[in-house]
């Protein structure tokens, strides 16, 4: 779209101050994880590096205790983040791959009725149904578990239409000389089907893994105990009232270990991500 | 959707749609269903009798001042996200799409902070619209502007807005990039021969054939402004001061978590998924219809 008569240098400029607004209050939280906490509660701060920077991770990584804030470690919490995100991950893509398969290349009484009752699911988010779902949990004694961490989580449509809509597009010569050659449907989904699904399952584990890593109602409800807090919930924990005397510096040293495992995943796999989001909307 | 090949197995379909069904049925229509029973019984204080009512807690809910103060604090609220987390973006959008060297870098530089969660963003935001610590909190009150987003409710208001639209232009940055550049240049390029200036163009061709583009957004920010932005709430304000951000989701958060109104909270539930359930259903049958391809 570039014509004659344009500005060459306005695209770049608002680019670049989009680009600044993005990456400010990332800069900001850094050089506060940087300082010590009465210099940031005096508001003294500067908009450089400070010398603590190693201290506070040290601290935060390991205890997560500051001389207000009486936090979990985040090794803890990232841990407990990881293992949510990564059993919503495989969860998902699993009981997808399966369900899909199941839809598209099996013929059997009621395959509409049980294709729209997975459609419907994709219409309402677990937030609409916090509430009730919460008490089917406890009901279950689920609560403080990893299985009612991540398991409610992992009832969701849009991977089955996804594989679905993928299926659909696999030949059905493909099919007949796997039957040929005598492969039985279980033979075909390993060792034809999942191979030639490989680029769908990268894009929805980067999507995935940001949805689960993210979650933040969810966790609230369910974890009670320090031990099972995951740290977009933890840090939310650790500022409480929000007051100006507070632990700020361990505060931004958590927010910056709470962002940097889904913002590194986008930037390494941002082939698939953009794929995965495009997809997963269609 | 039917294939010429198909496998006929009595069993099998049913064993690999098991583990999605049973998921699906304990933890969506189990819970769906509850909310809808709930909602139309009441129970007394100390849970030992419950009472059906039909739609008594709706009526309760809907006549009550303070859940339509929450109405109307969604209704300025998700207006506004969407709006301020679609306007900048497409701004980008347009303007990635006319650089021609660096484009993939921009992209990427803007695509990011959707990794970032909401009560994350909301926490770095925190720290610096804080009134005595925060770089531009401190900034806005030497300026003479008395800025406190913890006792003025219009304040917090803007500020919850201010972030929640934050992390969600660069999601719609990128389905905005891609609709520009899945756009047939030729048409473009005999307005420009026809000596459409740049403004015109892209408010006679470009605007127009972005318009699926454009809807499907709208709903998308819509819902994401209804439940994704929990977290920017809860960790920022709180539905406070007062009740100045309590959103309709706050509402159930708080009814159902704290103040443990069971009845009203299902009902508030269900008045949500209703409201999903007209966005979905507007955004598959009228929109697709109605907008120009």
């Amino acid at each position: 779209m570039t014509s004659i008569g344009q500005n060459r240098w306005l695209p770049h400029v608002v680019l670049i101050l989009g680009v600044i607004v993005f990456l400010f209050p990332i800069y900001v939280a850094f050089i506060g994880s940087s300082h010590d906490a009465p210099t940031i509660a005096r508001g003294e701060m500067p908009l450089t590096l400070g010398p603590h920077l190693i201290e506070n991770y040290t601290q935060a990584l390991e205890s997560g205790e500051g001389a207000r804030v009486r936090g979990t470690p985040a090794l803890t919490m990232m841990r407990n983040s990881l293992i949510m995100a990564l059993v919503i991950v495989v969860g998902k893509i699993s009981i997808s791959l399966l369900s899909a398969f199941a839809v598209v290349f099996f013929e059997f009484p009621g395959r509409m009725f049980f294709f729209w009752m997975i459609f419907i699911t994709l219409m309402l988010p677990v937030e609409v149904r916090i509430i009730p779902t919460y008490a089917v949990v406890a009901d279950l004694g689920m609560i403080n578990t990893f299985a009612g961490l991540t398991i409610p989580l992992i009832a969701s449509a849009t991977a089955t239409l996804l594989f679905r809509q993928f299926f659909l597009t696999i030949p059905d010569e493909l099919v007949d000389a796997s039957q040929i050659d005598g492969a039985g449907p279980m033979r075909f989904f390993w060792s034809i089907l999942l191979p030639l699904s490989r680029t769908n399952i990268a894009a929805l584990f980067v999507i995935m893994f940001i949805y689960g890593w993210n979650q933040y109602l969810w966790p609230l409800l369910i974890t009670t105990s320090r031990g099972m807090e995951t740290i977009v919930m933890g840090i939310v924990k650790m500022i409480g009232t929000g007051d100006a005397q507070t632990d700020w510096q361990l505060i931004m040293a958590v927010a910056m270990l709470a962002l940097l495992p889904p913002v590194m995943v986008v930037f390494l796999m941002q082939r698939w991500f953009v794929k995965g989001l495009v997809d997963a909307e269609k | 959707m039917k294939r010429r090949t198909i496998y006929r197995h009595k069993l099998l379909p049913y064993l690999l749609l098991a583990p999605q069904l049973a998921v699906t049925l304990v933890f969506f229509f189990w819970p769906a269903g509850q909310a809808i029973y709930q909602s139309v019984l009441i129970q007394d204080p100390f849970g030992l009798r419950t009472q059906f009512v039909w739609l008594e807690n709706f009526q309760i809910v809907l006549t009550n001042p303070v859940y339509l103060e929450s109405v109307r604090v969604t209704i300025i609220f998700s207006t506004a996200v969407t709006l301020l987390a679609m306007a900048p973006a497409l701004l980008l959008a347009v303007m990635a799409d006319q650089v021609v060297r660096g484009a993939s870098g921009y992209r990427t530089l803007i695509v990011w902070p959707y990794a970032i969660a909401p009560a994350v963003a909301a926490v770095l935001w925190l720290f610096i619209f804080h009134p005595s610590i925060g770089q531009i909190g401190q900034g806005l009150r030497t300026l003479g502007i008395p800025w406190d987003y913890r006792i003025d409710g219009q304040q917090a208001l803007l500020l919850v807005i201010f972030v929640s639209a934050w992390k969600q232009v660069s999601y719609n940055f990128l389905f905005f990039l891609a609709g520009l550049q899945s756009m047939p240049k030729t048409i473009l390029e005999a307005a420009s021969i026809d000596g459409a200036s740049p403004r015109r163009r892209f408010w006679m061709i470009v605007f127009p054939l972005l318009s699926p583009t454009t809807f499907f957004l709208l709903v998308v920010n819509i819902i994401y402004a209804f439940f994704d932005t929990f977290g920017v709430i809860h960790a920022l304000t709180q539905g406070g001061p007062g009740r100045s951000t309590t959103t309709m989701m706050y509402r159930v958060y708080r009814d159902g978590v704290i103040n443990l109104d069971l009845g009203g909270s299902s009902a508030q539930s269900v008045i949500l998924m209703t409201a999903v359930i007209i966005l979905t259903v507007v955004q598959f049958k009228y929109i697709e219809r109605r907008v120009h391809y």
